[in-house]
């Protein structure tokens, strides 16, 4: 735990109403745009880091210290965007089938393509690309975004990221796996060599 | 992947690339995916991808700017919610 938040954690814990106000503005950034990557919905995200801050202050006895506050409260918001994700009703999903590699009987890659080139210095192109990349894991079956999400993106170990979603670990890995494909043959077109 | 070592094909390294990457696979297997990769310049091309698939995904969604705004009106509805007992 940082060296600093010791002595939070024990004002909170004593009712401090100057420390709670101290946390939410010091982690409301930071939870708030975890919520809004996961949701994609300004209120959804709002809420859900309401609900996040909640449960934390009612969990705060029970927190031993195994990790700093920050992460503690980010595992925490994480959960309560998974939570509102089950509720949403599922849109029929369109197949990534035709992102992903296909294969000759004889197990080589059919139509491999060039090899990547690397993106250039630019701002303007860097920018660009980052929209295209977000637009492009917008873009995937729920299933597979959300794994990208939280494993790329958010850094959660792939046991713990299952654990919070309810199903087993390897599918968890299977979806993220299958979602790199997937972005992979998105941004193949701009980053492959051959390409302007 | 069992420790038995064999010729992988290129799909079969596709399917291993994420163990491969988080270090998940044990000797044997990792040595026949390294065998594999030092023969097939196809594999090593989307293995590159692949990774930078993942570090271009990371980046996307590192703006500082995101993490610095406090919406007011946020941090009092969460404290008011705290003081009524929410």
């Amino acid at each position: 735990m940082p060296d600093a938040e010791p002595e939070l954690l024990a004002r909170l814990r004593a009712g401090e109403e100057t420390a709670y106000e101290e946390l939410v503005r010091r982690q409301t950034g930071r939870l708030l745009a975890v919520a809004r990557r996961v949701l994609r919905s300004e209120e959804d995200a709002r809420d859900a880091v309401q609900d996040a801050f909640l449960q934390a202050f009612r969990k705060l006895e029970g927190f031993e210290g195994e990790s700093s506050l920050s992460t503690w409260l980010h595992r925490i918001v994480v959960n309560a965007c998974l939570m509102r994700l089950r509720t949403r009703r599922r849109k029929p999903e369109q197949s990534i089938d035709e992102l992903l590699p296909s294969f000759h009987d004889d197990g080589h890659r059919v139509d491999p393509g060039p090899p990547w080139r690397p993106p250039g210095p630019d701002p303007v192109e860097e920018k660009e690309l980052r929209e295209r990349v977000r637009s492009g894991i917008d873009s995937l079956p729920e299933i597979y975004r959300t794994a990208i999400l939280l494993r790329d993106i958010e850094g959660l170990e792939s046991g713990e990221a299952a654990r919070l979603l309810g199903i087993q670990t390897e599918a968890f890995k299977m979806r993220v796996h299958r979602g790199r494909q997937a972005l992979r043959g998105l941004l193949e077109p701009l980053l492959a060599e051959s390409s302007p | 992947m069992t420790d038995e070592e064999h010729d992988l094909s290129c799909r079969e390294l596709i399917d291993f690339i994420a163990d491969y990457l988080d270090g998940a696979l044990s000797p044997g297997p990792r040595r026949a995916f390294e065998e594999h990769l030092a023969i097939c310049p196809d594999c090593v091309s989307y293995l590159d991808g692949y990774r930078e698939t993942i570090r271009l995904g990371a980046a996307a969604f590192s703006e500082p700017s995101e993490l610095e705004e406090v919406p007011e009106d946020l941090v009092h509805a969460v404290l008011s919610a705290r003081r009524s007992g929410g």
